[in-house]
């Protein structure tokens, strides 16, 4: 059905209302347009795989190089909802790659245990929606382990996933972002790709570090971002932040999805208003680069932050209260904030709900023109 | 030739369906039923059961209970001879020390929270029988996850007095580093995950461990001590499940003894218990006596045996009565009657059992007991005193182990808690706490 639209669109274009094209064409395209990395020839052979390729060879391979790793979690045996873990069962094995009984709760608190005993845990959660049964293991347990016991005990070879984000059509329950709720824990370390190459080298360095991670996946992604990723085993550092495009006039912050609006937005600063903007992926929301952002804003004097969570409380509350703390007299403008509007996350309403780029591009107007 | 085919196609049909049914009908055999065919057993992939026509709901109060195994009567002596485990002077002499020491320092430390020298303590009087039962019946090397009241079980392993004493004094010799309220035991050294405050957490994490333990082939089980209050979180429900579905050497050791703080089990569950959950869950299930040491021995090394031979879990209720509150902040008088408190210190408790057992073995007598009891009340005081003395850990140890390394972000917090404690410093108890982390 999906392979027959396009074909659609074009049969009924030239006979059919304008207003109804659009409702064939608008339910199916994002809001966004993917930016795909590269990576210099040093990092060898590469392999063209999308967001849900790279996060299974970067399973394959931690599998492949610890002989105590686990995956588990609801429906992973066949290849998961995402096709995250496909083929992996009949490669490592049942006792290795494993279905669990459909209960968050119980797979936070497993994997809790499976790393205390010293094996490496990756615990997948279906959708981030659905972490919060595993609140009370991951905030009260998983960050505390090491602390509460004066470091004899620990869950450090214990990693979390769950696909979050926007998707088009996932409303409430299937398009949450709750890095916010993570983010205020001690102990955790909460990371969110922006796109193949980075997510399986960050989902490596999660699976090796010695403390509980979480990964968050835009789900939105596993199809449609596409890159020629590295075939070789390769990590990438955790709590550091990548400036994507160069500025000089306005600081722009994001992760996941929401990287490659504001890359569109940069552009379309940059031919509508003149303005050069520095684009960054936080990449790490705990802990999080706070020297390349207050480097930034000490550079351009603006910036401005975008998430999809809800904007109370959202992670840019917290990174808008230190860079005003340490950044205040270099500011030329008050911290904007484009994220989800303060209600739960609607169905037919996305379009509308969505940090997307004319608001944003809006806000830099605002930061320009104050 | 259309007529060849149609009758060699019956055949081979016929022939197929011949097969068929002989199939069926093996199987219905080795079902245990005399079904001739498919059709009269329920095929559903959820269930495998019979059809019945009879509308007819199972109630609650469809037979009396599992039965409490015991080997001892009330008083002390054994039933049946067969089942006494004959320990033997040694070993039995060592349980009834551990019992009682622990008691003794329960009362010391009780008191030492009255007197405001420790903050918070929480006493272990009646299920002394249910720790070290069950301590002696595992290996020392099989990983023990608790609630909160299983110090016998650290006793047991030998978890020094001063260890003890030291995490409920928060001071430098604690190996939690003075981070949690007393009684938060942990010892890696003897296998003991330290203890957190939420209930029920660690049920789900005795799986995992155990899951571990079963790939690894280590050949040690994993135990799970828990209340039959906090059987009634969803984290037990979810233990329950996974540990039968992804068989693992878990043993989950509920101590039901009467209490979650005032909440009786009548207003807890309504069930026959936590053990009538097991076998719902999958699991074998057993319950005892916890009162009667023997038998909890009993239980445990035959449990341990299961989960070791057969990775599959096993669940035990322990039957046995909270004596004391439920902690220092606790009075239970306000929700129990002091007669029945008092009927169980003074009936059927683990440690009079255990001592009248051992007296008609020839192996105590009250010379022994009040040479013990001297010893144990000199060796605790002791313990306290020596804990009671050490300084606190160097206060920098607050902005430790929240990660393996400590990033920037806490650095410049301690940094900055560095500089006001220098300025302030009347305000802060810097004198007790050490100058330098160890």
């Amino acid at each position: 059905m999906l392979l027959a639209l396009p074909l659609l669109k074009r049969v009924l274009k030239p006979t059919v209302a304008p207003s109804l094209c659009n409702v064939f064409t608008s339910r199916y395209s994002s809001h966004f347009s993917y930016f795909p990395d590269t990576v210099p020839e040093s990092m060898g052979e590469t392999q063209r795989l999308n967001l849900f390729q790279s996060i299974n060879n970067a399973l394959d391979t931690a599998l492949a190089t610890d002989n105590t790793a686990v995956v588990f979690g609801e429906d992973v045996g066949f290849g998961g909802v995402f096709r995250c873990t496909i083929g992996l069962q009949d490669k490592y094995g049942k006792d290795r790659v494993f279905n669990t009984p459909l209960c968050e709760q119980g797979i936070a608190g497993f994997a809790i245990g499976v790393a205390v005993s010293g094996a490496t845990a990756i615990a997948e959660l279906q959708f981030a929606d659905y972490i919060f049964p595993a609140f009370d293991q991951i905030v009260n347990e998983a960050a505390k382990y090491r602390y509460r016991s004066g470091n004899l005990f620990d869950c450090g070879n214990l990693t979390f996933r769950a696909p979050c984000g926007a998707v088009g059509h996932g409303a409430l329950y299937h398009s949450q972002s709750p890095e916010a709720y993570f983010a205020h824990t001690p102990g955790l370390k909460v990371v969110v790709p922006r796109g193949p190459i980075k997510a399986k080298g960050l989902l490596l360095s999660c699976i090796r570090d010695q403390n509980p991670c979480i990964f968050l996946e835009p789900k939105v992604l596993y199809r449609s971002a596409v890159e020629m990723v590295p075939t070789k085993d390769y990590t990438l550092p955790l709590s550091s932040a990548d400036i994507l495009v160069e500025g000089e006039d306005i600081t722009m912050v994001a992760w996941g999805t929401q990287v490659h609006v504001l890359r569109e937005v940069a552009e379309l600063a940059r031919q509508q208003l003149n303005v050069a903007c520095e684009v960054i992926d936080l990449v790490s929301i705990l802990p999080w680069d706070k020297e390349t952002v207050f480097n930034s804003v000490k550079k351009t004097g603006r910036i401005l932050i975008a998430h999809e969570a809800p904007i109370t409380n959202g992670f840019g509350a917290e990174i808008a209260a230190v860079v005003q703390s340490e950044c205040f007299l270099h500011l030329e403008a008050p911290v904007q904030r484009v994220c989800g509007f303060d209600t739960p996350f609607p169905h037919i309403f996305e379009p509308f709900y969505l940090p997307d780029k004319w608001r944003c591009l809006s806000a830099v107007k605002k930061l320009l023109n104050y | 030739m259309a007529a060849v085919a149609k009758v060699s196609w019956s055949v081979i049909n016929g022939v197929r369906r011949g097969l068929w049914r002989y199939n069926t009908i093996l199987w219905s055999l080795n079902s245990r039923t005399l079904c001739s065919s498919l059709e009269e057993q329920p095929n559903f992939p959820g269930s495998r059961s019979k059809w019945t026509e009879k509308l007819d709901f199972v109630q609650p109060d469809l037979y009396d209970g599992i039965p409490v195994y015991r080997v001892m009567d009330r008083k002390g002596n054994i039933i049946d001879p067969a089942y006494d485990p004959k320990l033997g002077e040694e070993m039995v002499v060592r349980m009834y020390h551990r019992m009682t020491l622990l008691n003794t320092m329960d009362r010391i430390m009780y008191e030492s929270q009255r007197q405001g020298r420790i903050s918070f303590y929480m006493t272990n009087y009646g299920e002394e029988g249910t720790h070290i039962g069950s301590a002696a019946a595992l290996d020392e090397k099989d990983l023990v996850y608790g609630q909160y009241r299983e110090a016998g079980v650290l006793m047991w392993r030998g978890f020094p007095l001063d260890q003890f004493m030291n995490q409920c004094y928060g001071n430098e010799g604690d190996g939690g580093k003075g981070r949690q309220m007393p009684v938060h035991y942990g010892s890696l050294a003897h296998n003991f995950v330290t203890i957190s405050s939420p209930l029920a957490t660690q049920m789900p994490q005795a799986v995992g461990s155990a899951y571990a333990y079963k790939r690894a082939q280590n050949g040690q089980c994993v135990i799970c001590y828990f209340g039959e209050g906090t059987s009634s979180e969803g984290d037990a429900h979810a233990a329950f499940n996974f540990s039968a579905t992804l068989e693992c050497p878990v043993i989950f050791f509920c101590r039901n003894n009467g209490y979650a703080i005032s909440t009786p089990t009548s207003e807890q569950y309504r069930g026959d218990g936590v053990a009538a959950r097991g076998p719902a869950y999958g699991m074998a299930t057993i319950r005892v006596d916890g009162n009667d040491v023997f038998a909890v021995y009993n239980v445990t090394k035959a449990a341990r045996h299961i989960t070791i031979t057969e990775n599959r879990p096993v669940l035990i209720e322990a039957m046995t009565y909270r004596i004391g509150h439920h902690s220092t902040s606790d009075d239970s008088s306000a929700y129990r009657s002091v007669d029945e408190v008092r009927h169980w210190d003074s009936t059927q408790h683990p440690i009079a059992r255990l001592r009248a057992y051992m007296v008609s073995q020839g192996w105590w007598d009250d010379t022994k007991e009040k040479q013990w009891k001297d010893d144990c009340k000199r060796q605790v005081m002791q313990a306290f005193a020596r804990a009671e003395r050490r300084q606190k850990p160097c206060w920098k140890e607050m902005f430790t182990d929240v990660y393996d390394k400590m990033p920037d972000h806490i650095k410049e917090q301690y940094e900055y808690m560095q500089a006001h404690v220098q300025e302030y410093e009347d305000h802060y108890p810097v004198k007790n706490f050490a100058k330098e982390s160890h």
